[in-house]
């Protein structure tokens, strides 16, 4: 099996695997209980918060929420903040390519009086900064604007935008999705500088069930859920013990190597574009999402020649080839996604786009594999190949 | 037998070993996002979640279409409350639960008021038991939703949820209970106990933390939740987000074996239960049990002990797990509000403790704990001039101190 489906999920990682084990035995207790076994749960998270915290840029380790993964915390720092806002303003500016979490959740304000504009992006993928700072206005409460794309891997200039936000819609909060990005690309939250920023365990060789919500200091949000007044209150809940070391295992083992995991996993992407080079009709999105970089090396997506993507991807499946069209939240839906038309293809070009991703753990065999997949599904489908 | 004795089921249960095994081919080899339709291996995500779904359906007596993965019980309490509220506000805005609910209840409560929901918070029986008489006397023609607990967290109560549940389908009300201790403990079956919506927990059966499951009826009546957590469409648009496939796996292995040894595992927990009951009461004289004498769980065990300090007799069993109040109340040193509402006084809600009794559980540890408990409770009243007071026939509560002097 080639696996080149790592922006859907991970597998869990022996370090991670080995930092879980105490917790799924002997080590059972409910952080909230005060006996040995319930004070060695919450010893365990806090120090899952200390690895966040310091992996992010040694801040504060209570600024770090967890949560059950990076849906809802999209959903908490959107929701939460412009609820905690609502009487400074109530208009929302929302990022072109947003997650579907972060894009329901602003649905979710526009259905209860919120005011919504979009972000765009210029031809050749760039988030139009200058459109963004045109549209931030006084009572501007919220801005979302995710910091990769997860279908084709533009990195966007969070680092600008933030610092328009803060000059011109001094009452607005801003929140990063930050699920692709964090242990692929390296970050600096302080230059970031964003007011909630997202992020996923199982994308990172975590496990399914946890995730977390970074908050700027001073930074208050109404709450989701209501409860026994776990994690401040702000996420309350019996805590995922497992779910929770695993994250913090898993952030701080990929932020600790992430400058030589972007260095490989540019190597991968190229090799990958050598492969497809064999392949006339392959065109590689590259588009220059204007952050640092402009692209996450971790994400390959491709418009195929011939059939629909679709139907590439299930020949490459029967070949051992995982890969994926659109994202895995987009796979119900048959549309194209936003991201895509945001990026200015149209239905049928959108249908065309296959996404390979990559991790640690991909090697440069597995990418020549896939390369001569890629050329056996060709003959398949007759497409014509030099 | 390994040391601290482990005596707080009720706060978490270990995972059983049956139920970690068959979730870690799902860490590693299995690891594929269920929402991944595209490939095989997310194919094979889905296949497991379809199981897991229809093994804790089965627990309950539903159809596998009606459950909804959530994070834990907190969630889907909030859900169940939170969407109902928003769903039927403009039917009615009245709201009947509990003063002796879970915190996760009450906050949601208090959080709706102020938006305008009204809600009726009954007091329960001196047992911790909310009456069917003394739900039908507040059901109104507004009221959109009856949220009451099955089984307590802190004092093991039963409530006559049947009962409950028939009276509420006949008023054409919504019924939800959250039922995260009862599930795996006592029968539970929705259709026979008219049930709208329940909530339980793997975290309380033997399956990993941060996983739990919503029952949400389909049929006669159909019920529909705005949904609280919004995006990607998962679990029918009720609760998106990737599913965390190990956890859910694990659930549905829980539910399963649950099922398999309900009968069997009821009948061992209340065996030791009630031979923990006799041990201690053959040995202290005024134990007050905190709870029911019939309707209760068989693994819980809530008693009050006269004359003795709470944190002081904690701290004289310091090997043996044991909770003095709920779990998740317990960084405070508040008096339990369950217990309150069962007009316990704060003295001997103070010393109130809590047995949990489960799986696991042998009855060398009962032993051990009854030896620690005894132990412990009897040097504390040795020092107690109150204690002595009161085996003199003196109620020390009647003693005017201030006075004479």
């Amino acid at each position: 099996m080639i696996y080149l489906d790592h922006a859907a999920t991970t597998p869990l990682s022996p370090e991670v695997r080995a930092a879980i084990e105490p917790f799924l035995g002997e080590s059972f207790g409910n952080p909230s209980s005060r006996h040995p076994l319930g004070v060695e749960a919450a010893r365990a998270i806090e120090r899952a918060r200390e690895q966040i915290a310091f992996a992010l840029g040694a801040l504060d380790p209570e600024r770090i929420y967890f949560t059950a993964g990076g849906t809802e915390a999209n959903n908490l720092g959107v929701l939460g903040a412009a609820r905690t806002r609502k009487r400074k303003g109530r208009h929302l500016l929302l990022g072109p390519t947003e997650h579907p979490s972060v894009r329901a959740a602003v649905q979710a304000l526009e259905s209860s009086g919120f005011e919504k504009e979009m972000l765009a992006l210029r031809p050749g993928g760039a988030l139009d900064l200058e459109r963004a700072k045109q549209s931030l206005r006084n009572d501007t409460v919220l801005v979302a604007q995710m910091a990769v794309n997860n279908e084709f891997g533009s990195r966007y200039p969070i680092e600008e935008l933030s610092e328009l936000v803060r000059r011109n819609a001094p009452n607005a909060h801003l929140h990063v999705d930050a699920v692709q990005a964090i242990g692929k690309i390296p970050l600096s939250l302080l230059e970031l500088n964003p007011d909630s920023l997202a992020l996923s365990g199982h994308k990172l060789h975590g496990l399914k069930g946890a995730g977390a919500l970074v908050l700027r200091e001073e930074v208050r949000l109404t709450p989701l859920v209501f409860g026994g007044g776990q994690e401040g209150d702000v996420r309350p809940g019996t805590e995922n013990v497992v779910g929770i070391v695993a994250l913090g295992a898993a952030v701080e083992s990929a932020v600790r190597v992430v400058e030589g995991t972007h260095g490989r996993l540019g190597d991968l992407r190229k090799k990958l574009a050598a492969e497809l080079s064999a392949l006339p009709g392959c065109e590689l999105l590259a588009p220059d999402g204007g952050g640092p970089g402009g692209l996450s090396p971790a994400i390959a997506a491709v418009r195929m020649p011939g059939p629909p993507a679709e139907v590439w991807m299930h020949h490459l499946e029967q070949l051992g080839v995982y890969t994926s069209v659109g994202s895995a939240c987009q796979s119900r839906t048959k549309r194209v996604s936003p991201g895509l038309s945001a990026l200015g293809l149209d239905e049928r070009s959108g249908r065309q786009v296959l996404r390979f991703s990559f991790s640690t753990t991909t090697s440069a065999d597995e990418i020549r594999g896939a390369g001569a997949a890629l050329f056996r599904v060709a003959g398949e489908l007759r497409v014509r190949v030099s | 037998m390994k040391l601290p004795v482990y005596l707080d089921y009720q706060a978490t249960t270990p995972v059983d070993p049956r139920v970690l095994e068959t979730m870690l081919p799902y860490f590693s080899d299995d690891f594929g996002n269920a929402a991944s339709r595209n490939h095989s291996f997310g194919w094979s995500a889905e296949s497991a979640v379809t199981k897991a779904r229809e093994q804790i359906a089965s627990l309950i007596g539903a159809s596998p279409k009606e459950i909804i993965f959530t994070s834990g019980s907190t969630e889907a309490i909030n859900l169940a409350i939170k969407g109902t509220a928003q769903m039927y506000g403009s039917k009615g805005k009245h709201i009947i639960t509990s003063l002796a609910e879970h915190k996760a209840v009450l906050d949601t409560c208090k959080h709706i008021e102020k938006l305008g929901f009204e809600v009726t918070y009954l007091k329960p029986d001196k047992a911790g038991r909310v009456g069917v008489e003394k739900v039908a006397e507040a059901i109104r023609e507004d009221t959109i939703l009856v949220a009451l607990i099955w089984a307590n967290n802190e004092v093991g109560t039963l409530n006559p949820i049947r009962e409950i549940g028939a009276l509420c389908h006949e008023r054409d009300t919504l019924f939800f209970t959250d039922a995260t201790q009862a599930v795996g403990k006592v029968a539970v079956d929705v259709e026979k106990d008219n049930v709208d919506m329940l909530c339980l927990s793997a975290h309380k059966i033997y399956g990993p933390k941060g996983t739990g499951a919503f029952y949400v009826r389909r049929r006669k009546p159909r019920v529909r939740l705005v949904a609280q957590i919004d995006g990607g469409g998962h679990e029918r648009g009720m609760r998106s987000g990737t599913l965390n496939v190990p956890g859910i796996v694990g659930l549905g292995r829980a539910c399963e074996i649950c099922e398999a040894e309900l009968e069997e595992e009821m009948a061992r927990a209340a065996e030791l239960r009630d031979y923990l009951e006799e041990k201690i009461r053959a040995e202290l004289d005024m134990v007050h049990l905190n709870g029911h004498e019939k309707h209760h769980l068989p693994g819980n065990l809530n008693l009050s002990f006269s004359y003795v300090e709470g944190e002081s007799l904690l701290m004289g069993m310091d090997d043996v797990a044991v909770s003095s109040g709920s779990a998740c109340t317990s960084a405070s040193l508040e008096p339990s509000h369950v217990l309150r509402s069962m007009d316990v006084g704060d003295d001997l809600a103070h010393s109130s403790i809590r047995f949990g009794i489960g799986r696991f559980t042998t009855k060398e540890e009962v032993d051990y704990a009854a030896d620690k408990l005894i132990a412990a409770v009897k040097r504390l009243r040795q020092m107690s001039p109150l204690y002595e007071m009161a085996l003199e026939g003196i109620d020390p509560s009647s003693v005017d101190w201030q006075g004479g002097h």
